[in-house]
This record gives structure tokens, sequence and C-alpha cells, in this order.
């Protein structure tokens, strides 16, 4: 099947390994973290405070806030914008992402 | 290079760099500030360095346009008459009206404007610029009217998907639907089947062949036609269905998409009954036209016209030492961008020089910005979400993402509280009130409301640190006590 | 388009304290019409963080208000509490010195004479009630009675269930006058509404209002901003606040003045008050303004520095020159009642305010003698403070 690095021609860097919620996935160098978790065939990484219903990427330029995230402790990250580097600890969010 | 007069250039779209490198061609040091690590805006959004594309070009349109800006501002930077910031977002422009003013004429006072960004990804460390006049080109988002299932992970905007593809080359899935209305769901379909996404359905709500009956504005516009008709032979070669006259009605699934209901409209723009039929898919890439972001310029008390901002023949905002250009003056593409910020480059260096600007130096740039402001308006026309797009939002759609206020709490707040306008929407519902501020359902509580979509007030363009708030422009205020 | 309508009392206002006031009237027996040339809630009310305070008062009539109306907002918080987020959350007054906390003990004990139950809090059970506090602090008062609700539905609901007739989008162009000078009703946009009783709750416009009657009365705009956090768990659980608030509350001057307010809300968000000038009506963004309630609120709460300000919004605050607000029948026409100039104490004292008016109307002895507020307390001519 053909991907978008077949379509870009793009001979990425090696790939390294995070984690989401300690569970090791691998993320290509330049991606960020909601490229690599979609990659990983994850959607969603978060869950909203009042219904706790799970959010994902939607408008993928860091205008919606719906892809907050956890990155190395810090809260409410957007993924769509957020580099990974080798080593990164990505939790999934509940709620206001101050561990309500 | 410290003694030319200094342009804040925010935004490095086709409008920014255009204005970027024509100021810099012309006398003025420029600062170029972007939210992005590269470069090129949403339309020229490039991938990330480390994925090494070696055909970047696949994903793109004019790409010509584009290595021409790319250069020429690698140039500036290095002769030293461009600065350019990346990974600066940009939450408020000051004007320092404590300074003396005294040469107005050139655009405004010395140092006359404050940038506030944060940097990087995190946004937490402050920066600081100092400008004699800011050229605003801060672009656009995209406009989501909201239905049952639009807030489930698989659900994005069509541009979010694209800018997924464009700037890290991933997608979120196998089978996609491409949905709404306007010209930017051709190049995402066509782009998403060009990576390998099977691309089940193009569901435009409008009917585009209204378009040809526009017979003046086509004329005008040969590159244009031509555009429409490469990705009309792409979709086929890509066996794309596209149905026009047809709007998702509602996406399923549980914890993330798994399907969507299309349908027919009739000519009303309601949904035919009996024409509902249901899309396996696990993307839906969705988007009703576009939005300018106006914040910055807002703040700054430029004057608005309607949604965008009011600029005049040298896309010179109401605000002295304000200009602005592409999308924030209103939508009209990656052409019609660079005719601008070329426009307000060659006006602003004027300016800040002492020299009158003269039009005729940007004659051709002017006639292009005609002809492109035309062809918008009459696609504009075309290109229209279903007329009763309110009625599938049912009283349990969420509609606020951010505070999840459904449709029905804001029928009520407007039918049982008194809510005449959007603000008291707001206020009673907590609708808007959430991370985005309104950004994603603003077009859609107004809507439902029924009132007009005005812009709203947002003092800080992007949340900030209290820490940061703390202390911003307290240095220079120091200064000038 | 012209339609008379006839009723027993226009409340002119759709804010809080126009809603009070329909509230307690129609409750009253009283036919009540409620206009407003905005929605409701589209003025001070709208801008305001919902406070009712009874820390921040000096022994004297506004407090004796506070303190009535804070029992009617209980009262009333049992048939509508849920709707307008009411909570009995109390207020933590801080001192930041030795010194303030011994001029806060003494500024308490005048206020408990009074009536308000304010309990001294020392260095260490400051902690046990905000533990996000700056380290280091000496000591506070504590004020269970300090409530809260979400302004702008306390407003809205009220008018619900009031069961009076609201009318927006509305301008009220005159007052209409019988021969005899007294009140015939009001002339709006859309047409007149006859009533033998006109209340003026419109707030910082309150003085218009009252000049479309033919009387003076001094309301003037003291500017306000409001920062607001990205939403947070319950990590400031009072409305707590730095002891120069009370000072500057009290102030006279034209000047910027800026203590940090700081409270936590059902919603999530924290708000962050309270400045106060005098520039007009001003809408201009100051940034000057936000550093210093930003400043002043990651002082008392450190981890505020890495919260995130979503925004920031301005209001209005309508004030009379001994900031008191303007209560009771203008003897100058009879038939206009005023409800107006309350400052930034307005959410909390509507429904005192309310209550009053509809017990005058009603020609019963009302709870609080009205004269403090008398709306002809001030000279006829032009103001020379606000000049």
């Amino acid at each position: 099947m053909r991907t978008p690095l077949d379509l870009a021609e793009a001979h990425p860097d090696p790939a390294f390994t995070v984690t989401l919620d300690g569970r090791e996935i691998e993320a290509l160098p330049g991606q960020t973290v909601a490229a690599a978790l979609w990659s990983a065939g994850v959607t969603s990484w978060r869950t909203t405070r009042g219904e706790g219903r799970p959010r994902g990427v939607f408008c993928g330029i860091g205008v919606c806030y719906d892809c907050l995230v956890t990155v190395n402790d810090r809260p409410n990250q957007r993924a769509c914008l957020v580099p990974l580097h080798p080593g990164d600890a990505i939790r999934t969010q509940e709620g206001t992402g101050h561990d309500d | 290079m410290t003694d030319r007069p200094h342009l804040a250039v925010i935004g490095a779209g086709p409008a920014g760099l255009a204005a970027t490198v024509t100021a810099a061609a012309h006398g003025v040091r420029v600062t170029l500030l972007d939210s992005a690590v590269q470069a090129g805006g949403q339309f020229y959004r490039q991938p990330a360095a480390e994925l090494h594309a070696g055909r970047p070009q696949a994903l793109h349109h004019q790409w010509r346009t584009w290595e021409r800006l790319r250069d020429a501002l690698a140039r500036h930077v290095a002769a030293g008459r461009a600065t350019y910031l990346t990974d600066h977002h940009v939450w408020f422009v000051e004007r320092r009206l404590n300074q003396q003013p005294g040469t107005a004429d050139r655009g405004g006072p010395r140092g006359a404007f404050t940038v506030h960004a944060l940097l990087g990804p995190e946004q937490e460390a402050p920066v600081e610029v100092t400008a004699d006049a800011v050229l605003l080109a801060t672009g656009g988002y995209e406009k989501v009217l909201p239905f049952p299932g639009w807030t489930l992970p698989g659900v994005l905007t069509a541009g979010g998907a694209q800018a997924m593809l464009k700037g890290t080359l991933a997608v979120s899935g196998r089978t996609a639907v491409v949905a709404g209305t306007g010209p930017l769901l051709l190049p995402v379909a066509t782009g998403l089947a060009a990576a390998g996404v099977e691309v089940a359905a193009l569901v435009e709500s409008a009917d585009p062949r209204a378009f040809l009956r526009r017979t003046r504005a086509l004329a005008a516009q040969p590159g244009k036609v031509a555009e429409g008709a490469q990705y009309a032979a792409q979709l086929l070669r890509h066996r794309v269905k596209l149905l026009t006259r047809h709007t998702v009605v509602e996406a399923h699934g549980d914890e993330r998409l798994e399907a969507v209901t299309v349908a027919a409209l009739d000519t009303d723009g309601r949904v035919r009954p009996g024409t509902e039929r249901r899309i396996a898919c696990d993307t839906l890439a969705v988007g009703h036209g576009m939005l300018p972001h106006t914040d910055l310029a807002e703040t700054l008390g430029c004057r608005l016209d309607g949604l965008h901002v009011q600029v005049d023949d040298e896309q010179r905002t109401d605000v002295p030492g304000i200009w602005a250009a592409g999308e924030t003056t209103g939508i009209g593409g990656a052409a019609l961008s660079l005719a601008e910020g070329h426009i307000a480059g060659r006006s602003a260096a004027a300016r800040l020089t002492g020299a009158e600007p003269d039009p005729r130096t940007w004659a051709t740039a002017a006639k292009s910005r005609t002809g492109l402001r035309e062809f918008f308006a009459a696609l504009d026309t075309v290109y229209a979400p279903p007329a009763r797009w309110t009625d599938l939002v049912t009283d349990d759609t969420v509609v606020c993402r951010c505070e999840e206020v459904t449709g029905g709490a804001i029928r009520e707040a407007v039918a049982r509280l008194g809510a005449g306008d959007v603000r008291t929407v707001k206020l009673l519902t907590r609708a808007a009130m959430g991370w985005c501020q309104g950004r994603m359902c603003g077009p859609a509580v107004a809507g439902l409301a029924g009132c007009e979509l005005t812009p709203s007030r947002r003092p800080f363009a992007r949340p900030v640190p209290l820490g940061v708030l703390a202390h911003a422009g307290e240095a220079e205020d120091d200064e000038h006590q | 388009m012209s339609k008379r309508l006839t009723c027993d009392v226009v409340v002119v206002g759709a804010g809080v304290v126009g809603a009070a006031c329909a509230f307690y009237a129609a409750r009253a027996g009283l036919d009540v019409v409620v206009v407003d040339r905005g929605p409701v809630s589209g003025g001070t009310t709208g801008a305001g963080e919902g406070n009712l305070l009874v820390s921040d008062k000096e022994p004297g009539p506004e407090l004796d208000l506070a303190l009535l109306s804070g029992r009617l907002w209980a009262q009333l918080a049992e048939e509508i509490g849920e709707f307008v987020e009411y909570e009995a959350k109390g207020g933590l007054v801080v001192a930041s010195t030795p010194g303030g906390l011994t001029a806060l003990g003494r500024f308490a004990e005048d206020q408990r004479a009074a009536g308000v139950v304010a309990e001294p809090v020392d260095g260490d059970s400051l902690y046990d009630l905000e533990p996000h506090l700056a380290p280091g602090l000496p000591g506070g008062v504590y004020y269970p009675q300090d409530c809260q609700v979400m302004p702008a539905l306390a407003a809205a609901h009220l008018l619900r269930v009031s069961g009076a007739r609201l009318l927006t989008g509305r301008t009220v162009t005159d007052v209409l006058l019988k021969r005899d000078g007294t009140v015939d009703g009001v002339r709006t946009s859309l047409g007149d509404i006859l009533a033998p009783t006109v209340i003026n709750a419109a707030g910082t416009w309150g003085g218009e209002l009252a000049a479309l009657a033919g009387v003076a009365l001094p309301v003037l705009p003291r500017r306000g901003f409001v920062l607001v956090t990205e939403p947070l768990p319950r990590l400031v659980r009072h409305k707590v606040y730095a002891a120069d608030y009370v000072a500057d509350v009290a102030s006279d001057s034209a000047a910027l003045q800026t203590s940090p307010v700081v409270e936590g809300t059902a919603a999530g968000p924290v708000l962050i008050g309270a400045s106060r000038e005098r520039v007009g009506f001003d809408r201009t963004f100051s940034l000057p303004v936000v550093r210093a309630l930003a400043a002043g609120a990651t002082k008392l709460f450190p981890f505020l520095s890495d919260v995130r300000a979503m925004r920031s919004y301005l209001g209005f605050r309508p004030y009379l020159p001994d900031h008191l607000p303007a209560i009771g029948p203008d003897p100058r026409v009879p038939g206009l009642v005023h409800a107006c100039g309350h400052e930034g104490a307005g959410i909390g004292l509507a429904t005192g305010t309310g209550h009053l008016i509809a017990q005058l109307l009603g020609g019963k002895t009302p709870d609080l003698d009205p004269a403090p507020f008398r709306p002809d307390r001030f000279p006829d001519f032009p103001d020379e403070e606000g000049a």
C-alpha cells in the first residue's frame, strides 16, 4: 500500500522510542506527537472533563485545542504541534489535565 | 542594518513571506515571526526536515513560487536585512502609547509597537520584539459547522487532514470521506488519495456547476479553471465518488469514527428524506470554508469589515503603523495573499523610509489582487453550507467542543433565558468560553442563536502563562517612566 | 410598530439588579415589565465575577444591605441555586505582613460587632483553608458568609422565575410624565409602556435614565478588568484576596488600583480581579492593568505562574460619589424609583435592593432604613468629581 512517505519520497532518520502511558511506541524524528500516535494506530488520547468523551486531532494546526495531551508531565500540550524526542513520555489526559 | 526602520511581520505564509522579501529589498529591516518550525504557512506547509522528503512538491501546488519565496528569504536573512524567528507564537501586539509620536507619516513613531510572543511548542518562555511598524499576516483557519458525531476521533477538519499530511506525512486512517463545502475539499481529497488513502466520497453541499454560470469571474482566471480541471481529472483517476448537493448528516462510532451517513439536499437546503446512505470510513475530513485570524488586529483597535481586517489600497489598516495582508483581510487563497503581501511590503518600506509609495511599483500585484478578489467573491456565492444546517444539530449534539455545550442548551438560552446575541448565549451557556475561545463553535453558536457572526474580542491571541503575563512589557515601561 | 403596554411597574435594565427588582415586585403581586436596550445581562452584570461579599465592607449601611442580601440569596438558592451556580464558598482575606494582619484584625472586629462572621486565621490554619497559598504568610480572616453566583445566569434565572415580562432589544427613549409631574411610564424604541412606577436599574447608564425623567443622578463608570484562566480542578477553594483590596474598594482615587482577588469557579476557570480605574467608557485593552492583576495573583498563589490566562474581559462599575447605591423612590419625580450605582457590589446587593424596593412599593416597613441610599442626596448640579 502506498503511504504518504512514499509519495513525498521521504527517507526519515532512524525511528526512536517514546512511551504512551508507559507502553513503548516508535516515532520518526520530526514527527509531532499526533503523527506518531496516528502511525501507532491511536486516534484518541484525551477525555473531556464534562462527559469523559474521547478526543484526538481536529484542526491539526493548533487552533482548536482538542488534541491536548500530557508530555513529560507537562499537561495540555497540543499534540498536533509538539515534536517528539527520544524517550519522551506521553500520557493520555483526563479532564483538565491537572490531576483532578 | 540597525539604523534601518524596523518592520515586524507576523506570519510566514504566502502573505507574510511576500511582504518580508519585498520590504527587506527596499530599505527596511524586517523581523519575521512565525509559529511554525518552517516557513510556508498552511498553504506551503513543509514536511519536517528530519523526514528528508525527496519530493515534497508531490504534496503541493505552485511549488516554483514557494522556491522563489524561500530562497529570497534565505538571501535577506544571510545579508542581515531580515531576521526570521521560527516557533514564535505571538499572543499580543502592544501599541506603546507612551512613546512620543512624531513620525506618524512614516507609519508610526519609532519603536511604537512591542510584539509579545511565546517560544517553542511549550509556549512558556516569553520573547518581546520592538518594532516601528507591524504587518499582520496571520492567515486563517477552517470553519466547521456541527452535526451529530462530529466530536468523534477520526473526524477532523479538511485543512487539518491536509496539514497533518503535508507537515508530518501522516494520515489518520485508511478510508476517508471528504465533506463540507468549498474549494479546499478538492486538493484535500486528491492529496489523501495520492497518499494512499481510499477516499470513499467527496461530499459537497454546493453545486459547483453553478460556478460555470459565473463566466466573467472564470474568464478572468484561466489559471483557476485549469486548476479545477486538474483536480477533476485526479478525482477520476483515484475513483473518488463526487456527491454534489449532498451533506453528512451524522458521524457514527463509539470511541472513534466508523461510518458516516450522507444524504442529498433539496433546493431549500433540506435533507431529502429517503436519500440517506451509510458509508464506512475511519476518517472524515470536513470543512465549510475559512475564517480569518483577526485577534491581534482587533485588540490593536484596527477597524474590521465584517469578519476581516479592513485595509486600504496599500494594505494599511486604520491604525497608523499597522499593515495587514493575506487571509486576515479576507479569504482569497495563496495567490491573492502573495499579491497583498507584496503591496503591503512595498507600502510599508516606502512609508517607513520616509517616501510616498508609488502604486505603479505594484501595478501587476494590484491587478492580480482585483481579479482574485472578484473571483473569490464569486466563489463565495457558489460554495455554501446547506442552508438548513441547523436542522441537523439535534438538541444533544455538542456544539462547543471545549465546554461540551449542546445545541439544546444554546436553544434554551435563546428561547427561555432572554439571550438575544452571541455574547449573552456564551455567558449563559459557557459556549465559546473554553480553550479555543470560540474559534471552532463561533459560527455555529451564532447560527443557532439566529444572529450574525461577529468578531469576538480576544485580547490574548493565544493562552499565555500568568507568570509571563505578570512581567510582559515591564522592562520597556520602566525604561520610559 | 407602536404597541402600548400597561402594567404596574416598568423595570429599566435586565441586569441582575433589574432582575431582582422584577422578582420581588412580581412576587409581591405586581404586574412587572422589564425592558432593556440589549439582551439579558448585557452590561455590567455580564462582566462581573458574581461576588456576594460581606468581607470587603466596613460597618455601615452598605454592610447592612449586604447582610440582608446574603440572607435573601441563601433563600433564593433553594429555588434556583443550581441554575445560577450558587456557592457558599466563603472568603479568605490574607495579610501579607504582621502589621497588615493587625490592621485586618481590627477591621474584622468592627465587622463582627455589625453582625459579620469573621474568624481570625493564624499562619498555620491559613494553609488548611488554602493549601496552595504562597508560603510564609502571617495569617488572615475567614468570612464564611461570602458567597458566589454566576452573575449572567443569576439575572437570567431570576427573570425566568419572576413571572415578569421581559422585553429586550428596546431602548428607553423617554420617561413619560403626567401633567402633575408623576410618572406615567416609558417611551421605548418599540412603543410606550404605561405604568405608575418606573424602576431605574440601568446600572452605569442610570444617570442618563434619570436625566430622561428630568433629575440628576451622578452615576459614573469605574473600569475593571478580570482575567480568566484555563479550567482547573479546585485548587483555589475560597474567594481569596489581599487585605489591600478593602482599601481600594473604598478609595476615591481616579488612578489605577489593583489588588489581587483570586477565586475558583464551579465551571473550572480561576477568576482574577480586581482593577479599578476611572477612564470613562474606554474599552481599550490595557496590558499594564492586566499585568498587575497577573503579578498580584501569582504572588498570592505561585502555582498560577504556570497556569494559562485564556482571556480577559472588562466592565464598568456604576458608582456614585459616596460609593453607596441609589435605592428607593425619588421625591423629585413621584413614581420614579432608583436601583442603581452599586459599583462593584451589584450582584451581591441586588437581592436586598429588590426586596427593599418591593417593600417600599407595597407600603410596608422596610427591613432596613433606606435613608442612606436616598437618590436625591446629591446636590442638584453637575458633580465636581466626575467633571
